[in-house]
């Protein structure tokens, strides 16, 4: 095989006093309609950061251009030393240290609670089937499911799906997990159970990137909170900073609109 | 209730019967001997029948799949070259693909010196595969489609190849989506062989013809015998109507 010379420079060793997540003035359009103009955030090792904003805003979109799921036009995305737009990049390998889960769960209907968690190890990492079993069921204790797991996603509720799906992408030992609007599509009562998961994940360290609408829980939780508008980073500030003082009007007439 | 809609076909069927059915009329055996005596004949013809659909649908099968993936081929030209295939013998009737398939195929193969025969049937049964792979690619293809985007997106983040997700995570959905509308066509196959009997297939159709010239071309006999012929194909063929219904309204639900 010819090896095209690559534009980009062969990356640094990243090492943890860098950030772990470096998006940097990233810019994307669907069709005529500029979902991200220029936008930058950079992300430490173990830090939980909370993206908030109004619908439409391209928080959704800038989560997925971190493990290449919407790739971007304009820009640089950096995740542990890797430039994740790097053509030659193995997006295979960028997703392995990427968890990310989803509003709607996703979940593979055809499989019980357990093969969800395994597949992707055995299937994917080539992982012993009785090492992942254990791990797997492990995982499902974590979340506080180790007698669902031989039910099938439809015997579940939303929140129980969505704890499964947490130990899906926790199977594959990710070093960063994204959450995109994990809690939208819950009920009320079973919120809860999801936001108490994920923040014993970011207490043990985790690196968590959430997109939320959970205020509450942005401001106990996260290290960080950023606020998108139309595609560009508003503003951003530790959650007591973020809250209390916001300084830009855009901001403040959110904040005052959900809380 | 399937066994009380065949026995009242049954008994419609008798009840049409001419009078003299049931009584021997001077040298000549009653209508219901006739059946009773040809019954075996016409009985394994439509075993024929059942032989040529079933092998109709299994090679069909085989390929649609292999077209219905190529309908949704993340190449381009696979994905053209094989819409237009699907289209070409999903538009065309089954009738011509049958002749077509007669007339172009040799009756024999020449393998290193020896003569391999190459009968009828067995070009029927390619006749008949051909719809069936273009209705199986459609069918395939619209299930693929309907499993929602998210599936792929949720695969794909938990780094698994568009080769594993398929065969793993889209595929296995689709198989009781595609359950139905396949068991839909196989029906349509089974009742589409009689077709054959134009070709000159020796199965049920054309044993019945057979027969009924045997009995010296008897214009009582016409109409039972080939009532007994639908009889059988409905006997068959309705049982698989109800059963498609019943999946189709357990499936509708999840």
């Amino acid at each position: 095989m010819i090896k095209i010379p690559s534009t980009f420079p062969s990356p640094p060793a990243w090492t943890p006093d860098h950030p772990i997540v470096r998006v940097s003035q990233v810019y994307k359009s669907f069709g005529e309609t500029q979902v991200l103009k220029g936008v930058s955030m950079s992300v430490m090792k173990g830090e939980a950061v909370c993206i908030v904003g109004p619908s439409g805003s391209g928080k959704s979109t800038l989560l997925r251009t971190i493990n290449a799921l919407v790739p971007i036009d304009a820009g640089s995305v950096v995740v542990e030393g890797q430039e994740v737009c790097d053509p030659e990049l193995d997006k295979l390998q960028l997703r392995r240290k990427v968890g990310m889960v989803f509003q709607q769960y996703n979940l593979f209907p055809h499989m019980t609670a357990l093969q969800n968690v395994m597949i992707a190890p055995i299937k994917v990492l080539g992982q012993d089937k009785a090492e992942v079993e254990a791990r797997a069921r492990a995982l499902l204790r974590k979340v506080r499911l180790e007698d669902k797991a031989d039910r099938h996603p439809g015997e579940l509720s939303g929140g129980q799906q969505q704890r499964v799906a947490i130990a899906r992408s926790l199977a594959m030992t990710p070093d960063i997990m994204l959450f995109d609007e994990v809690t939208a599509a819950l009920d009320p009562e079973t919120v809860k159970e999801v936001l108490v998961t994920i923040r014993e994940l970011a207490e043990e360290g985790m690196t968590c990137l959430l997109v939320t609408h959970e205020m509450g829980f942005a401001r106990e939780v996260a290290d960080h909170v950023y606020f998108t508008d139309h595609g560009v980073i508003v503003e951003h500030a530790p959650p007591a900073q973020f809250f209390g003082e916001a300084k830009d009007p855009r901001t403040r007439a959110f904040l005052s609109q959900v809380l | 209730m399937k066994k009380l809609s065949a026995l009242a076909l049954l008994f419609a069927f008798c009840a049409c019967l001419p009078g003299e059915a049931f009584a021997a009329d001077g040298g000549r055996p009653s209508i219901l001997g006739a059946l009773w005596k040809w019954a075996p004949l016409l009985l394994s013809g439509f075993a024929f029948n059942l032989l040529i659909s079933v092998l109709a649908m299994a090679l069909g099968t085989v390929l649609g799949a292999v077209l219905g993936l190529g309908l949704v081929a993340p190449s381009s030209g696979l994905r053209r070259t094989s819409h237009a295939a699907t289209q070409f013998f999903r538009n065309a009737p089954w009738l011509v693909l049958l002749f077509f398939c007669m007339y172009l195929m040799p009756f024999e193969f020449v393998v290193g010196g020896a003569v391999v025969p190459f009968p009828g049937w067995v070009k029927a049964v390619i006749g008949f595969a051909l719809p069936v792979m273009a209705n199986t690619a459609e069918i395939v293809r619209g299930a693929v489609q309907s499993i929602p985007p998210a599936q792929w997106e949720a695969a794909e983040s938990l780094s698994f190849t568009r080769r594993q997700t398929l065969w793993m995570v889209i595929l296995p959905q689709c198989v009781k989506r595609m359950l139905p509308s396949w068991m839909n066509l196989y029906s349509l196959v089974t009742m589409a062989t009689s077709l054959a009997s134009v070709v000159g297939v020796s199965e049920m159709l054309t044993l019945t013809a057979d027969a009924l010239a045997a009995e010296g071309g008897r214009t009582d006999l016409m109409a039972p015998f080939y009532g007994f012929v639908l009889f059988c194909f409905f006997v068959y063929c309705y049982p698989i109507g109800v059963w498609t219904r019943r999946l189709e309204a357990r499936y509708a639900v999840k």
